[in-house]
C-alpha cells in the first residue's frame, strides 16, 4: 500500500428510518493500527461491513491509495487486498487449518493440493511467529489459535489491509497479550490493522491512532498519545463514566445468609472441579470470585443454583440446608436467582420476543399467569415497566430479543432475576462483551441489590470489575478457593499469587 | 450338491446382491453429495422413480437405451430443480418439500405413464445388455459377478471413487463439506452457498435417476407403478449408516442388498411361509444397523437450515 492508505468520505447508510452512519469521514494510515471504538450499536459493525462490501454506502467516497473504489462483494474486497476477522470466527470446525484457509481459495484447479499449501502456510505462520499445526483439526484448537488462524487466513490471501471486529471478545484474559503482540507484528511487516473494539485497555496498548464512533458518527479521531482511557469513554458514551469505583454504602448486617461447606463436584466427563469449597456470604454483601476461566467457577454456580448435584459437601440458605433441593424449589421457594454466563444459550430463548424471556423464570406467579393461562397484555405490561427502568432500548417488546444488542439483554436478564427479590443473587461473568456504559449499568444493578440485603456471588475472570464492586473477593485455583482477601488488600502480587494456587490463610 | 453347483449359486446369489445394489448406490451417493452441502434430500425415492419413468419413456419414444438414460437423468433433473428452488432458493423446510417431491412423482408418474406408454406399457422397452470385459470376466466366481455386466454397473464402480475424489481431494468438494458444516465460512471467503447447494441438489437428484434408469434399462425393460418401491429410502438409511463417506456408504448399500438378496432367497426356498413376512427383513436389517453403528454419528452441522445471510 503507498503511503496514502485508506480514506473514507461523508459514508452515509440508512436501515429504513434508523441512520447507522451519518456522514462519517476517516482516514487510516498504512502500516498503522487504528483503533475504532464505540458502543454497541455506535455504527462500527456496519462501517466495516461497508468496507467488506457486504452492505453498498447510501452515500459518501471510499478512497484506497487515492483511487476511488467500489467495493461490491466480499470478493471484491479481498481482491482489492482487504480481509475481515468476524467477531464470531468463520472457520469450519471439523476441516483442517490448511482446509479452513483454502476453502474458496481461487486459482485452485481441480486437485486439492493440501501438502503444498500447508508448506507455504506454515512459512507465512513463521515469518509472523504464528505457532499454528497447518494439519490440525479447528475444534481441537483454543480459541486464541483459532483466531490466529482466521489472521492466516487473510494474509494468505494477501491482504495488507486487515480489519479486526472485536477480536478480543472470545478471547480468554490470558490470550489477549498474545494477541496484541501478534497485532504488532503485523504492523511491523507493513499491515494496516483496523482494530474495533470497545475495550480502552486494549486500545490504549496497541493503536496509533483511535477514531471514536458515536451514533453513527464521528465523536473523535486523535492519536493515541493524545487520548487517556477515561476521554475515550466520554466520548464514546457522551457522558461521564465512572470507571472503576462505585460508592456504595459500609455492610449493613452481620447475619450470615449463605454457607457453604466443603463443596465438591465433578464435571460431566468426569475430573473433580471443586475439592471442598467453603465460603459465607452475609445479607447485603458481594463475594466476589475471581480466577482464571476454568477453574471451578462455573461448577461453583452451577452447584448453588441446582443445575449440577453437589458431590459432597453443604450449602444452607438462612439456616435450611438445601444441598439436596431440586431447581424449581431453589429458584420459586428458596429465592436464587441466577444471571449465567452464556447469555445466548442458558440465559434467553434468542427467538421469542422480549416480554416472553422477561416472564420466562415466573412464568406460574399471578403477574404472568391465572390458572392455566399466560396473561399475556399484563405480561407485556409488566416487560415495559422493565424496559423503562432498566434501561433497556428496544424497539418493542414483540421484538425477537435475538436483536437486541448484549448489553440490552443483560439488562432484561437483570431484571427478571432481581424483580422476584432474591434472597440469593449467582452472577457468572455479566460483563462478557458489553461496553463501559452496559457495564456500568450493570454494576448499578448489582449494587442495588446489594443495598436490599441480597446476598450476591459475582463470578467474573475481570479482576478489576470484582475489585469495584465486591465486599470480599474469593481467588479460585484448580477446584479450591486459595483465598479470601477484601479487595483493598488486593494487590497485583497476591491475588497473583493466589490465581496461581498458592493458598493462604483466610483473611477477612 | 457338487463343487460346481454350489459355485454357480454363489455367483447368482451375489449377482442378485450386486443388482439390487446398483439403484441404491447411485441414489445413496446422490444423497451424499446433497447432505454433505445440508440440504436433506428426502425425494430421493421420487428421484429414483422419475429417472425410471423418463428412461422408459424415452426409450420408448428413441427405441434406444441412450434415449433413455438422456430422458431419465433429464426427468431427474427437473425433480432436482423443483427441490432445488423450492428448498434453497425459497428456503421452504426441506423435509416437507423432499415428501411433497415424492407423492406428486408417484403420481405424476402413474398418469404419464399411461396417457404415454398407454397399451405398450407392459411390452418390453430397448435396454443395455451386458458387456463382459475379457480376461477379467473369466475369473472363476468373481468374474461373472463383477465383471460380465451391463455399463451403468461398470458406470457403479467408478461412480463410488470418483465421488470420494470429488469430496475430498477438490477444492470443490472442500466447498460442499464447508458448506454442510459451516456455510457463513464460504460465504465470507466469497462462495456463493445458494448456488452450491442448489448445483449439489440437482447433481444429486441426476445420481438419484441414474439408479431408477438403471431399473428400466438393466433390469426390468419395462415401466410399472412406484417401481421404486421404497429403495429411495433405503438409500437414505445408507447415507446415515455410512455416515455421509461414499466408501462406507457404498458398503451399508452392500449390506442392504445382500439382506434383500437373502430375503427373496428365503421366500423362494419357504413357499409356504406368508412372503410378506420375508419382504421385512431389509427393513429390520436396516433398523438394526442403524441402532448398532449409528452411534457416535455426527451429521453435517447445518443439514436440514436453510442458509440466511447475515442470520444470527
Amino acid at each position: 500500500m503507498t503511503a496514502q492508505g485508506l480514506r473514507l468520505e461523508k459514508i452515509t447508510k440508512t436501515f429504513g428510518d434508523f441512520k447507522a452512519l451519518d456522514g462519517v469521514d476517516l482516514t487510516i494510515a498504512p502500516a498503522s493500527i487504528h483503533a475504532i471504538l464505540g458502543e454497541n450499536g455506535a455504527g462500527k459493525t456496519t462501517l466495516m461491513n461497508i468496507l467488506y462490501g457486504l452492505y453498498q454506502p447510501d452515500g459518501g467516497r471510499i478512497l484506497l491509495d487515492g483511487v476511488p473504489q467500489r467495493i461490491a462483494s466480499p470478493r471484491r474486497a479481498m481482491d482489492l487486498g482487504i480481509g475481515i476477522i468476524h467477531q464470531h470466527l468463520m472457520l469450519v470446525e471439523t476441516l483442517t487449518v490448511v482446509e479452513n484457509v483454502v476453502l474458496g481459495l481461487p486459482g485452485q484447479g481441480m486437485r486439492l493440493s493440501l501438502d503444498e499449501h500447508a508448506r507455504r502456510l506454515a512459512t507465512l505462520a513463521d515469518s509472523f511467529g504464528f505457532d499454528v499445526d497447518p494439519h490440525q483439526e479447528v475444534w481441537k484448537l483454543p480459541m486464541g489459535m483459532r483466531q490466529r488462524v482466521e489472521i492466516l487466513k487473510v494474509l494468505y490471501r494477501d491482504a495488507r489491509l486487515i480489519i479486526l471486529d472485536e477480536p478480543t471478545s472470545v478471547l480468554a484474559p490470558n490470550e489477549v497479550e498474545g494477541f496484541l503482540q501478534g497485532l504488532r507484528r503485523l504492523r511491523a511487516a507493513g499491515k494496516t490493522v483496523i482494530f474495533i473494539s470497545h475495550k480502552l485497555d486494549e486500545v490504549a496498548a496497541v493503536a496509533d491512532r483511535v477514531t471514536v464512533l458515536r451514533r453513527g458518527a464521528v465523536s473523535a479521531d486523535l492519536p493515541i498519545e493524545g487520548a487517556t482511557p477515561r476521554e475515550m469513554a466520554r466520548m464514546m458514551v457522551g457522558r461521564d463514566v465512572v470507571l472503576t469505583t462505585l460508592e456504595k454504602a459500609s455492610l449493613k448486617s452481620d447475619t450470615v445468609l449463605v454457607r457453604a461447606r466443603d463443596l465438591k463436584a465433578r464435571v460431566t466427563r468426569g475430573n473433580q472441579a471443586l475439592k471442598g469449597v467453603s465460603f459465607d456470604i452475609r445479607a447485603g454483601e458481594i463475594l466476589g470470585v475471581a480466577g482464571v476461566d476454568g477453574n471451578g467457577q462455573a461448577e461453583l454456580a452451577e452447584v448453588l443454583t441446582g443445575l449440577r448435584p453437589a458431590e459432597g459437601g453443604s450449602v444452607e440458605l438462612a439456616g435450611e440446608d438445601i444441598t439436596c433441593t431440586g431447581v424449581y424449589e431453589r429458584r420459586h421457594r428458596l429465592g436464587i436467582s441466577f444471571v449465567p454466563e452464556d447469555r445466548h444459550g442458558t440465559g434467553l430463548v434468542l427467538d421469542f420476543p422480549v416480554y416472553q424471556n422477561a416472564m420466562i423464570r415466573d412464568f406460574r406467579e399471578s403477574s404472568f399467569s391465572s390458572g392455566p393461562m399466560l396473561r399475556t397484555a399484563n405480561a407485556k405490561a409488566v416487560t415495559e415497566d422493565w424496559v423503562r427502568r432498566y434501561d433497556v432500548r428496544l424497539q418493542s417488546v414483540d421484538q425477537p430479543i435475538r436483536f437486541l444488542s448484549g448489553g440490552n439483554q443483560q439488562k432484561l436478564i437483570f431484571a427478571r432475576e432481581v424483580e422476584c427479590r432474591p434472597r440469593l443473587l449467582v452472577i457468572m461473568q455479566p460483563c462478557k462483551g458489553l461496553d463501559v456504559g452496559a457495564i456500568e449499568a450493570v454494576h448499578r444493578t448489582v449494587l442495588a441489590e446489594r443495598e436490599r440485603g441480597t446476598a450476591i456471588l459475582y463470578i467474573s475472570t475481570e479482576l478489576e470489575h470484582i475489585l469495584s464492586v465486591c465486599d470480599r473477593v474469593a481467588v479460585m485455583c484448580a477446584g479450591r478457593i486459595t483465598g479470601i482477601i477484601s479487595p483493598e488488600e488486593a494487590t497485583a502480587e497476591r491475588v497473583g499469587a493466589l490465581l496461581g494456587g498458592l493458598a493462604e490463610a483466610e483473611v477477612a | 450338491m457338487s463343487l460346481l453347483g454350489d459355485m454357480s449359486a454363489w455367483v447368482d446369489f451375489f449377482s442378485t446382491v450386486l443388482r439390487l445394489s446398483i439403484p441404491i448406490v447411485f441414489a445413496a451417493l446422490g444423497g451424499v453429495l446433497s447432505e454433505r452441502a445440508g440440504v436433506f434430500n428426502v425425494s430421493l425415492e421420487g428421484c429414483i422413480l422419475g429417472g425410471a419413468f423418463g428412461a422408459a419413456t424415452g426409450a420408448y419414444l428413441t427405441g434406444t437405451p441412450v434415449g433413455g438414460l438422456l430422458v431419465g437423468l433429464l426427468a431427474a433433473a427437473a425433480i432436482g430443480c423443483i427441490l432445488a428452488g423450492l428448498a434453497v432458493s425459497l428456503g421452504i423446510n426441506q423435509l416437507v418439500t423432499g415428501i411433497a417431491i415424492n407423492i406428486l412423482v408417484l403420481g405424476l408418474t402413474s398418469y404419464l405413464a399411461r396417457l404415454i406408454l398407454g397399451a405398450d406399457a407392459t411390452s418390453t422397452l430397448p435396454g443395455f445388455s451386458p458387456m463382459a470385459i475379457p480376461v477379467l470376466s473369466s475369473i472363476p466366481v468373481i468374474g461373472p459377478v463383477l465383471f460380465n455386466q451391463d455399463p451403468l454397473a461398470y458406470l457403479m464402480y467408478l461412480a463410488v471413487p470418483l465421488s470420494f475424489w470429488f469430496l475430498y481431494r477438490t477444492p470443490w468438494g472442500l466447498i460442499v463439506r464447508a458448506i454442510g458444516d459451516y456455510p457463513i465460512a464460504a460465504d465470507t471467503v466469497g462462495v456463493s452457498v445458494p448456488a452450491v447447494r442448489a448445483l449439489c441438489v440437482i447433481a444429486s437428484c441426476m445420481l438419484g435417476g441414474l439408479g431408477g434408469c438403471y431399473l428400466v434399462l438393466c433390469q426390468v425393460f419395462v415401466f410399472t407403478e412406484n417401481m421404486s418401491a421404497g429403495k429411495g429410502w433405503i438409500a437414505l438409511a445408507a447415507v446415515i449408516l455410512g455416515r455421509w463417506n461414499p466408501a462406507l456408504v457404498f458398503a451399508a448399500c452392500i449390506f442392504f442388498a445382500f439382506s434383500e438378496a437373502l430375503q427373496l432367497r428365503l421366500q423362494f426356498n419357504n413357499p409356504d411361509v406368508p412372503y410378506q413376512l420375508f419382504s421385512m427383513v431389509p427393513f429390520l436389517a436396516s433398523f438394526v444397523a442403524l441402532v448398532v453403528f449409528a452411534g457416535r454419528v455426527r451429521p453435517p452441522g447445518a443439514i436440514g437450515i436453510k442458509y440466511v445471510r447475515g442470520g444470527k
